[in-house]
């Protein structure tokens, strides 16, 4: 009958609306699970950012966790999560590594003299190409390494207090009491 | 203390609208008239308890209360008072409060006109008005509570957003809201008609003149949004198509289908499926609308994740009121959809054709409005659609309008008269031609302006030559009566704002420019002088002001002093200087300094010069007027004897006085 | 079987109006598609999503120091940053009055190779409409974290 028709082609939309927003929430993740967790980080040899004469590796690394911080001066995020890094990565109990990515090193030596600089060392990677095989989409990322060289946390944006109190620190926890 | 009383009044108002809306429904249902009448002084201590809501809410902005979130969030120390007046709908929670103030405004007009309906009628109809309520207050209290406290109290406060700091933002949504919430009066006619399945036509009659004003204060806010943003906004635009304009567009495109469709189901009883399902439509959009501009939640998908309450809460609300009311419909709708028939060549007919274009309109705009929001939540990307495609469309669906407009009156009702309306082309059409090829040699020969003027001499040679109509074949008294006269002057208001529209359009220069102080641009018959920046201060800012000299033929026309303006929390705003004119307006805006550290110096200017950009809003204003000018006529005005005729159930409707139209 | 004149009436009505269905629908999807700006974030046009289209929307953040105004016209370059981009921006004309360092910024135009040319830069700070969308575009490039607001309510069409 033609007297429901507006009634049906109403609610025909409603629900298509509905189906999508409910869709979306379904797929609209947070927290993408990476597939490198628990999976030993990626080999990488970098220049370090003040004496780029000096290289890095991945086993430069090993024996010692560390909090490698992927950032960049021209990265919004970063500068949210800077004070925090700041402030509270001496209590994290971990080395904190900076990646600085896709960046000219004048600029972000430059904004780190202007933000202070938390990090025990200094890595670049002005390509970016390393951090693709880290996985990395861009700045601000933070990989949690063990002393073995693996992933066991990866945080995607801005450490927050939030995320610092919730995820890292319990994360670096886990990490600590197995440690041998 | 205050403050949790406002809170404590709007849970006193929603218990009261509950009463209002359940109890005499019951009644009415079941004949019982001590719950039916129950609806107006419900409805009246409704009114009472939310307008002392509203009131604590203004004093605490009048005292500095920045105990109150809200008051902290939109005012500050140095905010005149009528600002801070102003402030109490500039924000999400507080123009909801404003909402339902205006909300029971309408009840308790209705409930005080409405005393010679029928009761079970007008108790069904302020019961609807009371569910209405119930679920603005309900939304209100739960999820958008503007009597929240902020501890510790700040000192200051924030700020009103710069851009609602004008005179014009200032009555903008309370005008608009007048003509949102008024159609949830027509919505509630309809609702209550379906309810007690009125077979006759007469509560249409009742429902025109609150229709009509509802529809008129709609237009004024339209106009009073788009005067403003081209005031304020220094682009020298005055409509945009974006979703909070649009949002306001469509209920009013629906309201001109419903005003007309309701003259025609009341005259002759026929289109009463338009009648009902427009009114429908048209209160879904003002809701849509609201919520839209109002709370952001229905303009991204992910908002949702972020504050799921609100958006459930309006999807929920949306859902059952236009969802209910299509089903009520279903199952109510008068099963003879009589009325008297009419030809292909009818007035019906043509208000037929003009109410569907309308319709196309309004949806063509939803699609377009709501496409990003369908491409969000299918996740085809962040899609925007463009101002082209309205502005492609629009002016498309509109061109069979003016085309049938001024044979609208000509055409006689069930069948039209040939001969009438063969002059009728004859005349108006020559001389809208003869006019649009002298206009050709003005205009250089812009097509979108000679196809302006050709449009106001054939809408304006229509309405006369009907005026004229009117003037010999009817005796004294009788020749314009209110509907007629307030028909006249809205179609009048249609051809000076196509005009107005079409002209500008297409004969508007505007010019970025890099001026140094003492140089001239020459822009029409205008020489605009750059007289350099200086410094100059107001109530709660400060800005760097212009000084520009316009000279015609070398005698001054105006000095104009454009603004940029800086307000406590830093925001930047300009002011631009614009000089109104009945045939033009120039406009001049200050876009930046060129050297940043020289205020002194070269500036980079935005000059408009605007021909018939008045004449927009002008039509407008005759469009509001010929609305409220209708309402008034005396046809409208319930006799006594009205209790008897609408309880006969005639099922041939009533016999209504016809003027010979 | 001959038609009687109502239904022929009837028939013609129906037809006509399924005409101007027709082509109304064909008028709306042509207009829309044409009409279509997606809007894409520094990131995404560097992965090659922009690739398809002519014009499209460009959205993120302004980088803090990057606005040069020339000095003798109206041309500005200045470069618009997202968590995993950055796109220098050329643009003739005023600029808005929220244009500046670290404002989320949507400039509407298209590619000349490396740098975008901007028609049309919008800074409007719309609580309602642009941020939540321009943050969503962002946080989707970034795969995550939902971005948040540096400022709130600054100007914009909020009360409209």
């Amino acid at each position: 009958m033609s007297r429901l028709l507006p009634f049906i082609g109403f609610m025909l939309l409603v629900g298509l609306f509905g189906f999508g927003i409910w869709w979306n929430t379904q797929h609209d993740q947070n927290a993408i699970p990476t597939p490198l967790l628990d999976k030993p980080a990626p080999a990488f040899n970098l220049p370090k950012l003040y004496e780029p004469t000096q290289m890095v590796s991945k086993v430069d690394l090993l024996g010692k966790p560390y909090l490698l911080n992927v950032f960049a001066s021209w990265c919004i995020e970063c500068g949210v999560e800077h004070p925090v890094l700041t402030a509270e990565g001496p209590t994290l109990g971990v080395q904190l590594v900076g990646y600085n990515y896709k960046d000219a090193p004048d600029d972000a030596k430059g904004w780190l003299a202007k933000h202070g600089n938390p990090y025990d060392l200094l890595i670049a990677d002005e390509p970016g190409r390393t951090a693709i095989d880290f996985g990395v989409y861009g700045a601000p990322e933070s990989f949690l390494i063990d002393a073995k060289g693996v992933i066991r946390y990866k945080h995607i944006g801005p450490l927050t207090p939030d995320v610092m109190a919730k995820e890292l620190k319990p994360a670096i926890a886990a990490m600590l009491k197995e440690a041998p | 203390m205050t403050p949790e009383l406002g809170q404590l009044a709007l849970i006193l108002a929603l218990l009261l609208a509950l009463a209002q809306s359940i109890l005499p429904l019951v009644g009415a249902w079941r004949g019982n008239r001590a719950l039916m009448a129950v609806a107006r002084p419900a409805a009246a201590g409704q009114a009472v308890f939310v307008a002392m809501a509203f009131g604590i809410l203004a004093w605490a902005f009048l005292r500095f209360d920045f105990s109150v979130q809200y008051v902290a969030d939109n005012s500050n120390l140095a905010l005149p008072w009528y600002y801070r007046i102003a402030a109490v709908w500039g924000a999400h929670e507080g123009s909801l409060l404003l909402w339902i103030l205006i909300l029971n405004v309408w009840t308790v007009a209705l409930a005080a006109f409405s005393q010679k309906l029928p009761e079970v009628f007008a108790s069904r109809v302020i019961a609807v008005m009371g569910l209405i309520a119930v679920g603005f207050l309900a939304f209100i209290i739960f999820t958008s509570n503007p009597f929240g406290r902020l501890l510790p109290m700040p000192g200051d406060g924030a700020d009103l957003n710069p851009v609602l700091q004008d005179p014009g933002m200032t009555f903008h949504p309370p005008m608009l809201y007048m003509g949102y919430v008024g159609f949830s009066v027509a919505f509630a006619f309809s609702i209550a008609a379906l309810l007690g399945g009125e077979l006759e036509q007469a509560w249409v009659r009742w429902a025109r003149p609150w229709t009509n004003v509802a529809w008129a204060f709609l237009t004024f806010g339209i106009v009073a949004g788009s005067w403003w943003a081209y005031a304020e906004l220094g682009w020298g635009g005055w409509w945009f198509w974006d979703p909070v304009e649009n949002a306001s567009f469509m209920p009013w495109l629906v309201g001109v289908a419903l005003i007309h469709a309701q003259a025609v189901t009341e005259k002759r009883g026929s289109l009463r499926a338009w009648t009902i399902l427009l009114s429908i439509f048209a209160f879904s959009l003002s809701l849509l609308g609201t919520f839209l501009v109002r709370s952001g939640v229905l303009t991204s998908v992910h908002a949702f994740a972020s504050d799921p309450r609100r958006g459930v809460f309006i999807l929920a609300f949306l859902t059952i009121v236009v969802g209910g009311s299509l089903l009520l419909y279903a199952l109510r709708a008068p099963k003879v959809l009589g009325g008297k028939p009419f030809q292909v060549v009818s007035r019906e007919t043509a208000l037929l054709i003009s109410n569907l274009m309308f319709a196309v309109a309004a949806a063509m705009v939803l699609l377009g409005t709501l496409f990003p929001l369908i491409g969000d939540a299918l996740n085809l990307g962040r899609i925007s659609v463009g101002p082209p495609y309205f502005g492609f469309l629009f002016p498309l669906l509109m061109l069979p309008v003016v085309l049938l407009l001024p044979f609208g009156p000509f055409l006689r009702w069930g069948k039209g008269d040939a001969p009438v309306l063969k002059q009728l082309l004859l005349r108006a059409g020559i001389a809208a031609a003869a006019c649009a090829i002298v206009a050709a040699f003005f205009v250089d020969g812009q097509p979108k302006a000679i196809a302006g003027v050709a449009a106001l001499v054939w809408l304006t040679v229509g309405v006369l030559l009907y005026a004229l109509k009117r003037w010999r074949e009817m005796p004294r008294g009788r020749r314009y009566p209110a509907e007629m006269a307030g028909m006249l002057l809205a179609h009048l208001g249609v051809g000076v704002f196509v005009a107005g529209v079409l002209l500008s359009e297409s004969l508007s220069v505007t010019r970025d420019v890099r001026m140094a102080p003492g140089e001239t641009q020459h822009i029409g018959n205008y020489d605009f002088r750059f007289d350099g920046v200086h410094h100059t201060t107001g109530p709660n800012w400060t800005a760097d002001q212009g000084v520009v000299t316009v000279t015609r033929n070398g005698s001054e026309t105006t000095v104009m002093h454009p603004q940029k303006r800086t307000y406590p929390r830093g925001q930047v705003q300009t002011e631009s200087a614009v000089d109104a004119g009945v045939t033009r307006d120039l406009y001049v805006a200050l876009g930046e300094p060129m050297d940043a550290n020289d205020v002194e110096g070269a500036w980079a200017l935005r000059l408009y010069y605007k021909p018939f950009i008045r004449w927009i809003w002008a039509g407008g204003l005759l469009m509001m007027l010929g609305g409220l000018v209708c309402a008034t006529d005396k046809r409208f005005r319930i006799k006594r004897s009205a209790r008897a005729e609408a309880g006969a159930e005639a099922a041939d409707g009533l016999q209504i006085q016809e003027t010979r139209a | 079987m001959p038609m009687n004149p109502t239904r022929k009436r009837r028939l013609t009505i129906v037809l006509s109006i399924l005409a101007a269905a027709a082509v109304a629908a064909v008028l709306v999807v042509l207009a829309l598609q044409n009409n279509m700006n997606y809007l894409l974030t520094p990131s995404q046009v560097q992965s090659g999503e922009a690739a398809s289209y002519n014009t499209f929307r460009l959205g993120g953040m302004v980088k803090a120091g990057s606005i040069q105004r020339s000095s003798d016209s109206l041309k500005v370059t200045f470069t618009v940053v997202d968590a995993g981009g950055v796109m220098p921006v050329e643009y003739t004309g005023i600029l808005p009055d929220l244009f500046r360092d670290n404002q989320s910024v949507i400039a509407t135009g298209h590619m000349d190779g490396a740098r975008f040319v901007a028609t049309e830069v919008l800074a409007k700070h719309d609580e309602t409409y642009m941020p939540k969308e321009l943050k969503d575009a962002m946080a989707k490039a970034h795969e995550g974290k939902q971005v948040k607001d540096a400022g709130n309510g600054e100007s914009g069409m909020e009360n409209r």
